[in-house]
């Protein structure tokens, strides 16, 4: 088997701010937020040549710090990455020359260049030549729906167009393996659709294409990838199909209700049988929606009584499916907004 | 079995890598900044406003001293002039020190506009590509760093050329200077010896500044008029060394900015090792041409290790390539 990445054990550790005598003494609090960070604790990871990866993780998880080892940008505390065969930190070259990245809420490039001259910019430092570079360019931006604003200087450019042109650059340079670090991140619905359907077709429509994409919406990682792994606090979870990683708690139950905004929820927890809980205010309709992993059916008397007792009022009881965000709530603990 | 695609690593490809990485990175230099007309304004015209307020003094200068020797009693300098001939001979030093004198500024004025633009544009630029997240995009792509700032020092030196340019044009139809060239090749050479030190220089601060941060601007504005003054560059460095106390010191510690050296190589080019009875210059054309050399390996050199040392501090700390960090 062939691995487009592979990390052995791969830990990151930020060593925080250092102290200096001219700075204002910390208090206890920020002392804590100063010291040492592991941002990657201990990661192992292997994904296969072709594949579409997902790494699913809330703010702070190390999804980042992972891509930036694995691109080259930043040298692991200890263990191990391989991209394409490659050590990260012995070999980095032919790493290089087979990656691309793209970020969600990008702002490279330059504002006085037209989307064109800037994606062929970037393009010259892969070494592509320019006239390959430029069909490249014009095919994808017919692709993308950027053919119009393609001679467009970069700062009129919208957002979604912004974010168009830098995943054209990602895929310019003939990259064998892209790094999507929230690509959709902030586009409307047909912008993050049409990006969507060509990362996918790019994977699974030639050999040896590897996709790891990072991402806030589940139901992106859903529909794209073919593996996901949850990482939190430096660690991976889980890391199995879609299918499989929602088959892994379907022995427990899923409920979601709509009730009147409720203060205290600490109470929830303690109850027997909420394996997991998770809880988003809507406060312009005085809402909360609630979401609960149970072991079973069992505890549901206890928590309609609990919110009643808090004087709410139960708006809608739902029993769903799992979904992907059944399987972060119940490995995290929480949900990612 | 590994199906990607199979890449070159011949010493051919990485050549032609490099190089089109230097052509990319000095496009947006050369096509984007002329893409805002504003740029006449700022980088031709305000210049030479700069210029023109020394060239008036001198100008003043060299009438002061055509109506002593033209007055009555018609004064060769500290004594009557003996002769016709001898006043004749005094005017046309006059003449010729004035000519010199403003073709200095102008020299000068190309020059500056080339420091302006390393100390402000090349030095503080892969600060502000980390500003604008381009420089992590930079540091992931396969090209040799040399080749980005390489670039930009490309970029840098063809978009200022325009000014220089301008500068020069004016200096000749303005200000009626006259340049004498007798060995073309030599002043070339002399022209791009301190260019290439120049923004050697400042691709080595480029890596200086985005270790430095905010700081670095303060740095820029400390190397700004101070230098103007040390360096010469509106008046032969040489008579600086010739003030007894402070002037041979002040005059050395400017001479380590290419640009000093390199003017002073250039007026004696442009202007006969005679000019200013030659009591000015600092050393002849050969041996500033050598010292100059010497530099632009130098700050090659400094240039290379320096941002191959923040390469290595920014993957170890992961801070210098990511935005507000």
């Amino acid at each position: 088997m062939s691995y487009a990445v592979e990390t052995r054990d791969l830990t990151r550790v930020f060593s925080g701010k250092k102290k200096r005598w001219w700075r204002r003494k910390p208090t206890p609090d920020e002392e804590e937020s100063l010291g040492p960070v592991t941002a990657l604790d201990g990661v192992s990871l292997q994904i296969r040549e072709g594949e579409l990866f997902g790494l699913l993780g809330p703010n702070g998880a190390g999804k980042t710090t992972l891509i930036k080892i694995l691109a080259t940008l930043l040298l692991p505390t200890s263990g191990q990455a391989l991209v394409a065969g490659h050590d990260v930190t012995k070999d980095p070259f032919p790493i290089r020359q087979r990656i691309n990245m793209v970020s969600g809420g990008e702002t490279s490039g330059y504002g006085l260049l037209t989307a064109r001259e800037n994606i062929w910019m970037f393009s010259q430092f892969y070494g592509v030549p320019s006239k390959v570079s430029k069909a490249r360019i014009d095919e994808l931006m017919h692709i993308f729906g950027l053919w119009d604003k393609r001679d467009a200087k970069v700062r009129m450019l919208s957002t979604g167009q912004r974010q168009k042109m830098n995943m054209i650059r990602g895929f310019v340079t003939g990259p064998d393996i892209l790094f999507l670090d929230e690509p959709t991140l902030g586009l409307d619905v047909n912008a993050a659709r049409v990006i969507r359907e060509y990362v996918m077709n790019w994977v699974r429509g030639q050999a040896g294409k590897t996709v790891l994409l990072t991402s806030h919406y589940m139901a992106e990682a859903d529909q794209m990838c073919d593996r996901i792994a949850i990482i939190d606090k430096g660690r991976i979870l889980a890391c199995d199909t879609p299918a499989n990683l929602k088959r892994m708690i379907r022995t427990e139950t899923t409920f979601q209700l709509e009730v009147d905004t409720i203060r205290d929820t600490t109470s929830f927890m303690g109850l027997q049988g909420v394996k997991n809980f998770s809880h988003k205010d809507d406060i312009s309709k005085n809402r909360s929606h609630l979401t609960f992993i149970l072991e079973d059916e069992g505890p549901v008397a206890e928590i309609l009584s609990s919110i009643t007792s808090q004087g709410a009022k139960v708006h809608s009881l739902q029993k769903s499916e799992p979904t992907l965000e059944d399987v972060f709530i119940s490995m995290v603990g929480r949900g990612l907004d | 079995m590994s199906v990607a695609t199979d890449r070159r690593t011949d010493l051919k490809y990485r050549v032609g890598l490099n190089l089109r990485a230097v052509v990319g990175r000095s496009y947006p230099r050369i096509v984007g900044a002329n893409r805002e007309p504003s740029w006449i304004f700022f980088e031709a015209f305000l210049p030479l406003l700069g210029i023109a307020a020394y060239v008036f003094i001198y100008q003043f200068f060299g009438l002061q001293a055509t109506a002593a020797i033209l007055g009555n009693p018609p004064m060769c300098g500290d004594h009557v002039c003996a002769s016709v001939a001898e006043q004749n001979q005094y005017l046309a030093a006059v003449n010729a020190n004035t000519n010199a004198l403003i073709a200095s500024v102008v020299l000068g004025g190309t020059m500056v506009a080339f420091w302006l633009n390393v100390l402000w544009s090349m030095a503080s630029q892969l600060y502000w590509e980390k500003e604008i997240g381009n420089l992590q995009l930079y540091m992931m792509a396969p090209m040799n760093r040399m080749a980005l700032l390489g670039g930009m020092a490309v970029g840098g030196m063809v978009m200022t050329s325009m000014r220089a340019v301008s500068t020069l044009v004016a200096g000749i139809f303005v200000f009626g200077v006259i340049f004498q060239v007798a060995n073309p090749l030599l002043l070339l050479a002399v022209f791009f010896a301190p260019l290439i030190a120049l923004y050697g220089l400042g691709m080595m601060f480029a890596s200086l500044y985005l270790l430095w941060g905010r700081e670095a601007w303060n740095l820029s504005a400390l190397m700004e008029e101070p230098i103007f003054f040390s360096s010469g560059f509106y008046f032969p460095l040489g008579g600086l060394f010739r003030i007894p106390g402070w002037g041979p010191a002040v005059a050395i510690a400017g001479s380590f900015i290419p640009a000093s050296i390199g003017l002073d190589a250039l007026r004696q080019l442009t202007l006969g090792s005679t000019a200013f009875g030659g009591s000015l210059w600092i050393f002849n054309v050969t041996t500033e041409l050598e010292i100059l050399v010497g530099m632009a390996v130098l700050f090659l050199i400094l240039a290379r290790y320096c941002l191959a040392y923040l390469e290595t501090l920014a993957k170890r700390e992961g801070k210098l390539t990511s935005r507000h960090q």
